[in-house]
């Protein structure tokens, strides 16, 4: 582009810049305390709807004046709703408050704006630091992490284009139109940016295919079908900071020469479809997409498609069916989707994460990406961190860091003082880690080399409570379920892995179940077609090579060590621990299994029993009378009161 | 699957007619369509697949192996009160499991159905993105955290409270007439 064009773009972008900057100005120095609420689909479940209704009310009764300002989720789940409150006159600096429920929104708005107590008891930390209240920045969860992606999210309102633009958004798109296609690609691929779906393929590499594909029309589509049971973090990006995967997806667009792009999301994220509709109706409105981007010749027109929920749609050529009205099966490759994918056209898919790092990649540049992660696999990996861990949510890490750290400083430990089992990497594709592999860093070759993956990001930690041949039996009920049914391996091999898994947990196994588990995996790997079934044994495989004496205890002691497996345990009450007359326990049983003993104890019929652990929870802790035992024929008698006359 | 189409679900299906004709005849309109007529009526009735068949010219049978394969559509209506309980990967380690099945028995229906007054449907989902909650139920609209066996009967009960509580208002109301 000639250098008079350059100073056109810069002409078109600079008041809508110099717009975007006075707004926040004017927002930052309006001398009113400023209430962020954090207003995701996690911040909504966990009450954040009734918690800004609680602040509306109570400023109005009390005729407090402040701004309500909705942000997106910075993903600490473990401390939904969070409310960061800055209040200039109070003397403090902003700070974080968390699991503020309406009562505690209406105590603070009357005690603290009001009156200027901030209420240490309920502080999290201050956002900077100062002299009065410690910073989050003290703590791991916030001090280790490394913010690229989602650097943003959490802080800005998603439904305000101008948020972003203040931030520095769309600088990078302006740029790039600067450059040639050549260029920019040149650039990603220096970065070393690698695929964030889960395969890890360099997007540079991809998106030159693309470009050099023959073709008059191509499209760009934003995978963010996640499907995934464990993984969210797609869905935060996009209900948080849906500008930036919009402007990743501008500046790909411009690289590869597509003209269409479309975001395919899950219809289950109602709020994340609703939230990128209005993104790009606003980009629009600007000129940042639509006819004619910025002055220049360049156009792009984004759709919203919703997928309908299969696990398989977020492999690209089922998901490419999808889009085009079929059942969604994937196909054979080559050719691969950037020479014909959808409606033949050359197509680039790329994750939400890949697009949404583009923009920070073209800002910097490529060398200070490399600066981040490891060499092989530059830049941040985004994990949802759930189970049984102390600080669970969304964590943003350079890669390289090891597991130990993000379980164990990061995000706290386990919950309850208990001990570390196991570490489910990748979702149903990936696979169970032990103890022995916390010191493995984190990136696609040392997962991959271990036996898990990258994948989706979904990370589930497991305690000494967890049985490994349940939670391989979780995933595999899950991608049997998903299974598509086009490859024969895939669709009745993980049906009968699935009967196996099921028969050890029931106590039914046969002497060479765990080699033919194996074997039946090895062979739906091979003959599968797709991800999806060529990684679905893996949970399987890597629970059986690490826990394999789990395994074993299951068929031939009909045992489960972690004594989770139902069939498997018996409850019953420890008699010289129950308390006479006491009826906590009987109360609570939804199955009326609990019966009272001649001497006015308890007993369990383990006709009736259903094995829900209810009664643990109601048994109070100066008894604690309630045991299990697996296998369940070792429980004790205990004989009924004979009935009454 | 045969039911009744209640006085409602006509009307809606009408709306549905006309909202029908102004997407154009094209296969990949397949999908939007059928998630346009289940947000309108909340589940697909077989009256409805013929029409899409008809609309895009292709087999009723094509229209149905699409709206089977995908998890999102239902061929069921749901109840006043749906529950969803999350069945994710977070859940299933705290048993999720345990509370479905509760629900299950307490409703005298299995996931996937409605009770037969079309008060309760039970269905198992994904995450729902809330995992710090874990076992998580919603019931209607509202979600339920740190779910327990206990809790599946109190919440029940509290909609059959306040449905009694509804009807007491109701017949105080109407005699003043």
């Amino acid at each position: 582009m000639s250098p008079s064009n350059n100073e056109k773009l810069d002409q078109v972008f600079r008041p809508i810049r110099e717009e975007a900057k006075r707004r926040r100005k004017a927002f930052r120095e309006a001398q009113v305390p400023k209430i962020h609420i954090g207003m995701a689909t996690c911040g909504i479940a966990s009450g954040a709807l009734e918690t800004k209704k609680a602040f509306e009310e109570t400023l109005a009764e009390r005729n407090i004046e402040a701004l309500i300002h909705p942000v997106g989720c910075i993903g600490h789940c473990y401390a939904e709703p969070i409310v960061i409150i800055d209040h200039p006159d109070s003397g403090f600096p902003p700070i974080f408050y968390h699991e503020v429920t309406a009562g505690k929104a209406q105590m603070l708005a009357k005690l603290f704006l009001e009156e200027g107590d901030p209420r240490f008891e309920h502080v999290l930390g201050a956002t900077v630091e100062n002299d009065l209240i410690p910073s989050v920045m003290e703590f791991s969860r916030f001090n280790q992490e490394k913010r690229v992606v989602m650097e943003k999210c959490g802080y800005i309102d998603p439904e305000d284009i101008y948020d972003y633009i203040a931030e520095g958004g769309y600088s990078a798109l302006v740029k790039v139109l600067k450059l040639t296609p050549d260029k920019i690609i040149r650039e990603v691929r220096n970065s070393g940016l690698r695929g964030r779906g889960g395969a890890g393929f360099p997007t540079g590499k991809k998106w030159e295919l693309a470009m050099r594909a023959e073709g008059q029309i191509k499209m760009v589509i934003c995978n963010a079908d996640e499907g995934d049971p464990g993984a969210y973090m797609d869905r935060t990006i996009l209900e948080s900071n849906p500008h930036q995967v919009l402007e990743g997806m501008a500046i790909c667009a411009h690289a590869v020469g597509a003209n269409k792009a479309i975001v395919y999301v899950r219809a289950e994220y109602p709020l994340a479809v609703k939230i990128v509709t209005k993104a790009i109706q606003q980009a629009k409105e600007l000129g940042l997409l639509g006819k004619g981007i910025l002055g220049t010749t360049f156009d792009l027109e984004i759709d919203v498609f919703q997928g309908s929920g299969a696990f398989v749609c977020g492999e690209e050529t089922a998901l490419i069916r999808s889009i085009e009205g079929y059942r969604g099966m994937p196909r054979h490759r080559p050719p691969y989707p950037v020479e014909k994918g959808l409606w033949g056209l050359p197509t680039v898919i790329n994750n939400v994460k890949t697009l949404a790092t583009v923009p920070s990649i073209l800002e910097n540049g490529a060398t200070w990406f490399r600066g981040i992660g490891t060499e092989n696999s530059p830049g941040t990996a985004i994990f949802s961190v759930v189970g049984n861990v102390v600080h669970a949510g969304l964590v943003e890490i350079p890669m390289g860091v090891t597991l130990r750290t993000l379980i164990f400083d990061i995000c706290g430990g386990i919950l309850n003082k208990k001990k570390f089992r196991a570490v489910q990497i990748g979702g149903p594709s990936g696979g169970c880690l032990p103890a022995d592999f916390l010191d493995t860093p984190i990136d696609f070759d040392s997962l991959t080399e271990a036996g898990a993956m990258m994948g989706s990001g979904g990370m589930v930690v497991m305690d000494e409570d967890t049985c490994m041949v349940d939670v391989a039996k979780y995933f595999l009920d899950f991608t049997q379920k998903e299974s598509c049914g086009k490859c024969t391996f895939c669709r009745i091999g993980t049906h009968h892995l699935l009967r196996i898994l099921e028969r050890l947990t029931k106590g039914e196994g046969q002497d060479n179940d765990l080699e033919m588990l194996e074997s039946l995996s090895e062979d739906i790997k091979t003959g599968s077609l797709c991800g999806l079934g060529k990684t679905a044994p893996n949970p399987v495989l890597t629970s059986l090579e690490y826990f394999r004496d789990e395994y074993e205890a299951h068929v031939k002691e009909k045992r489960c060590p972690a004594l989770m497996c139902r069939p498997l345990i018996a409850y019953y009450f420890d008699l010289d621990l129950c308390a006479r007359g006491c009826d906590a326990c009987a109360t609570c049983c939804p199955v009326e299994a609990v019966f009272t003993t001649s001497n006015r104890k308890k007993g369990v019929d383990q006709e009736l029993c259903v094995k829900c652990g209810e009664c643990v929870v109601a048994c109070p802790p100066e008894y604690d009378a309630v045991r299990k035992v697996s296998p369940p024929d070792l429980v004790p008698v205990v004989e009924r009161a004979p009935e009454k006359k | 699957m045969n039911q009744e189409l209640t006085d409602e679900e006509q009307a809606a299906l009408k709306n549905i007619v006309s909202k029908l004709s102004t997407f154009e005849k094209q296969r990949g309109n397949l999908i939007p369509i059928l998630q346009m007529i289940q947000e309108k009526i909340a589940y697909l009735p077989p009256e409805t697949l013929k029409m899409v068949a008809e609309h895009l010219g292709i087999l009723e049978c094509e229209v149905y192996g699409v709206a089977t394969f995908y998890n999102q559509f239902r061929f069921h209506p749901p109840g006043k009160h749906p529950i969803k309980v999350c069945l994710g990967t977070a859940c299933h380690v705290r048993a999720g499991d345990i509370i479905l099945e509760n629900f299950e028995r307490k409703l005298e229906i299995s996931e996937g159905e409605t009770t037969p007054d079309r008060e309760f449907s039970i269905e198992r989902v994904a995450c729902v993105g809330c995992c710090a909650l874990a076992p998580v139920a919603i019931i209607g609209e509202t979600l339920h955290g740190n779910m327990a066996p206990s809790k599946v009967e109190g919440l029940l009960m509290r909609i059959e409270i306040e449905k009694e509580m509804a009807e007491r208002k109701k017949q105080k109301n109407e005699p003043v007439q």
